[in-house]
């Protein structure tokens, strides 16, 4: 064995062994303190998510949204970007999806009508997207802050029209579309009856195939990578930097724009004003974990989900701030075990015990290590 | 040759020494979560006990801790548990998915009740009930449906919808408003502007007018999203002009917007009524009286209707002979109201009650 091999499969298989079993060890500890049976908790979470399809649809469907929203975040991030208007993008998306539904006439040929609903969504997501990706290129505004600030534009704005042009009296939403219903699964296998899941989980893997070969099978995602590992010297290669910095936050709004057909064309049929819950904002801790890469997402996606799906199934058992304890312990425990999130802890520490401030202040920044 | 051999041992155990690390990592932290897992045997209550009537309850987004909707579902559920005996589970969601979810958990879990809390429930509850035809269900503040011709589109059998007829109690605290306020204006500030709140506007201005038809009544909304209902700067800046204007006592239906309102009161030592609970505790001495919705109430009598077997689908509507809502007078407030303004508004609330005064639902 070589020591690099070595170092890989140690790094891939232990860590994160570790991570979880720390993760158990302390929900262990957690679930005593509420006076809890461990061992019943674990089932129940468990059971609710895997234990029956009805549990894993749901699963399957929470991990959809949030892979899409996931890989936004990761594409970004790959340029050097930190897209965190997820949120925006998303419900954003979903609101196109909707409209497409409604402009399209009943009886449209089901096919054609899903992948304008998809277009639409992946558009309006792109629009987003490209704002703070514009403002960047020309004025230097940092993305941080603009896409941030664009999630309470664009929820107030979508707000805003269902409040006063499309919404059913006494609800939060829009009427159901006429066309461009995504089927569930449970058209297909019934023992997911019930369940939210649907077949955007194709779109989910197509996706991220999709971004897979664009990242590292591509000049695109080769010019992609390297202006997110040092900008500088990709300018000087030849790269123009702001071209690549613009389209990538262009498609990442594009990919949390799209993120939008899961709950709309898949789930409800019709947009739902605060839909998105925060599903955009998570997607950067699974973006984090599933370390960037789109099929590492869509893992971090399943985990999340589960987490998320056996909290709700435990939840009628045991306190909720339990449950949201437990979340948090193990992401944590799991986020510290990924080599980027410790490489950043390492870094942040020598910075502070090696030198004093003064010259640490002086010395040039780290690129962002994660985009490797 | 020996030495060769050791060489290759000693660089062997160096090379795996930092897995070793992990693995005894590992070994000692699975020892630990097996170790605890058999200390917590026969710990918590994380089973269900189907031997009594029992009642599963999904909160609002948002959940308990809101001081009105959801902790009045959960009071009154928990003195359901406290006097009839029957077992509660909560579940409060988290995405939009999740509510659905919630209640499908709780329906396949063959609750005897199966409850949502808040208008947003609409339609997983109307679903579901057609899917378990054998669970019962019930929706706090459901909306119903009617059809082109305005008629009511009939629940499923098993689905009841309590609604609250907040006007009447309006129309109590805008009587009361009137008669204490020493002024020919009184104000109201409504949150978000929709059907639901009209009605508190329209029950308050028919009370206003009943006791003095040459009262204005000033009234004004915060916003029209559901943002209008969580904005107290915008209450505080309604408030402070109504009260500048000459207004003495504003009535508010705008959720937590309301704080804003009954900061403008404290700012310039006038009255404000609080909504939905007793809000006398959110500015003690500025709060003239509270119009109480007893979502407490409701979801007490609905797990009582399970219990003993009247349960039946259908609107429920509690208003003031139900007990479904009310005004507060205690202790706390009795200094603000004279005796003889109480019984003029226990007499109206009588006349009410006997259907004598009909209160207006819209504007």
């Amino acid at each position: 064995m070589k020591p690099e091999r070595r170092e890989k499969i140690e790094e891939a298989l232990f860590a994160p062994l570790v991570a979880i079993l720390i993760a158990f060890v302390a929900g262990d500890i957690l679930m005593l303190s509420f006076n809890q049976s461990p061992f019943v908790v674990w089932r129940l979470l468990l059971e609710g998510s895997w234990g029956n399809a009805y549990g894993f649809g749901q699963v399957l469907y929470k991990a959809t949204t949030l892979s899409f929203t996931g890989m936004a975040v990761a594409f970004a991030y790959r340029a050097g970007l930190f897209n965190i208007g997820g949120e925006g993008q998303l419900a954003a998306g979903g609101l196109a999806a909707a409209l497409v539904g409604f402009a399209l006439p009943v009886g449209f040929p089901a096919i054609l009508a899903i992948l304008l609903g998809c277009l639409g969504a992946a558009a309006a997501g792109g629009v987003v997207g490209a704002v703070p990706g514009y403002l960047r290129v020309r004025f230097g505004a940092h993305e941080v802050i603009t896409t941030i600030m664009l999630n309470f534009v664009v929820l107030a704005l979508l707000n805003w029209f269902i409040a006063t042009k499309l919404r059913v009296p006494e609800t939060l939403h829009t009427p159901e579309i006429h066309a461009g219903a995504i089927p569930r699964l449970s058209a297909i296998l019934p023992a997911f009856h019930g369940s939210a899941a649907n077949l955007s989980v194709i779109a989910v893997i197509i996706t991220a195939v999709a971004m897979w070969y664009y990242m590292f099978r591509t000049r695109g995602g080769y010019e992609l990578r390297a202006v997110g590992l040092q900008p500088d010297a990709a300018e000087y290669g030849g790269i123009s930097v702001r071209r690549v910095l613009f389209s990538a936050m262009t498609i990442s709004g594009v990919i949390a724009g799209l993120g939008g057909i899961n709950f709309v064309l898949g789930y409800k049929y019709y947009y739902e004003d605060g839909f998105a819950g925060g599903t955009g904002f998570l997607g950067i801790a699974v973006a984090l974990v599933g370390r960037n890469n789109p099929f590492g997402i869509l893992i971090a996606a399943l985990f999340f989900a589960t987490l998320s799906q056996g909290g709700l199934a435990l939840n009628a058992f045991v306190p909720k701030q339990m449950v949201d304890v437990l979340q948090g312990v193990v992401i944590i425990a799991i986020a510290a075990s990924v080599p980027e999130v410790q490489r950043i802890l390492l870094g942040a520490r020598k910075r502070l015990v090696d030198k004093p401030l003064s010259e640490s202040a002086a010395a040039p920044t780290q690129p962002p290590a994660a985009a490797v | 040759m020996w030495h060769s051999r050791l060489v290759i041992v000693v660089r062997t155990t160096l090379y795996l020494l930092p897995v070793r690390k992990l693995i005894i990592a590992i070994v000692v932290l699975l020892a630990a979560h097996i170790a605890l897992m058999i200390a917590g045997r026969g710990r918590g209550d994380a089973t269900l006990d189907h031997s009594g009537t029992t009642i599963g309850i999904v909160f609002d987004v948002g959940g308990r801790g809101d001081k009105s909707f959801n902790d009045g579902a959960y009071a009154g559920a928990d003195s359901a548990r406290r006097m009839l005996g029957v077992t509660v589970r909560y579940i409060e969601p988290g995405d939009g998915s999740d509510r659905e979810s919630g209640l499908r958990l709780l329906a396949a879990e063959k609750m005897n009740l199966v409850m949502g809390v808040g208008f947003i429930f609409t339609d997983d509850l109307t679903s579901l009930a057609r899917e378990y035809p054998n669970i019962n269900f019930a929706g706090i503040d459901l909306s119903l449906a009617y059809d082109s011709t305005g008629k009511l589109i009939p629940l499923p059998p098993n689905l009841a919808a309590l609604k609250f007829r907040e006007e009447e109690g309006s129309f109590l605290v805008g009587s009361l408003a009137a008669l204490v306020g020493h002024s020919r204006k009184v104000g109201f500030i409504g949150g978000m502007d929709i059907p639901l709140i009209h009605k508190f506007e329209a029950g308050y201005t028919a009370g206003v007018k009943y006791v003095c038809p040459d009262c204005t009544v000033i009234s004004q909304y915060a916003g029209v999203t559901p943002d209008a209902f969580k904005n107290p700067s915008r209450g505080k800046e309604l408030a402070l002009s109504q009260y500048q204007s000459g207004v003495n006592i504003i009535f508010h239906a705008s959720g937590a917007t309301g704080q804003g309102v009954f900061e403008a009161a404290r700012q310039m030592h006038k009255l404000a009524i609080g909504v939905d609970a007793d809000q006398y505790q959110e500015a003690p001495g500025y709060i003239l009286t509270s119009m109480v919705k007893g979502v407490n109430a409701a979801t007490f009598d609905v797990i009582r209707r399970v219990k003993d077997g009247s349960f039946h689908g259908g609107v429920y509507s509690f208003g003031l002979k139900e007990g479904g809502v009310g005004y507060v007078y205690n202790e706390h407030n009795k200094a603000l109201i004279p005796d003889s303004v109480h019984a003029r508004i226990e007499a109206i609330k009588a006349l009410i009650i006997a259907g004598k005064i009909t209160v207006p639902t819209t504007r």
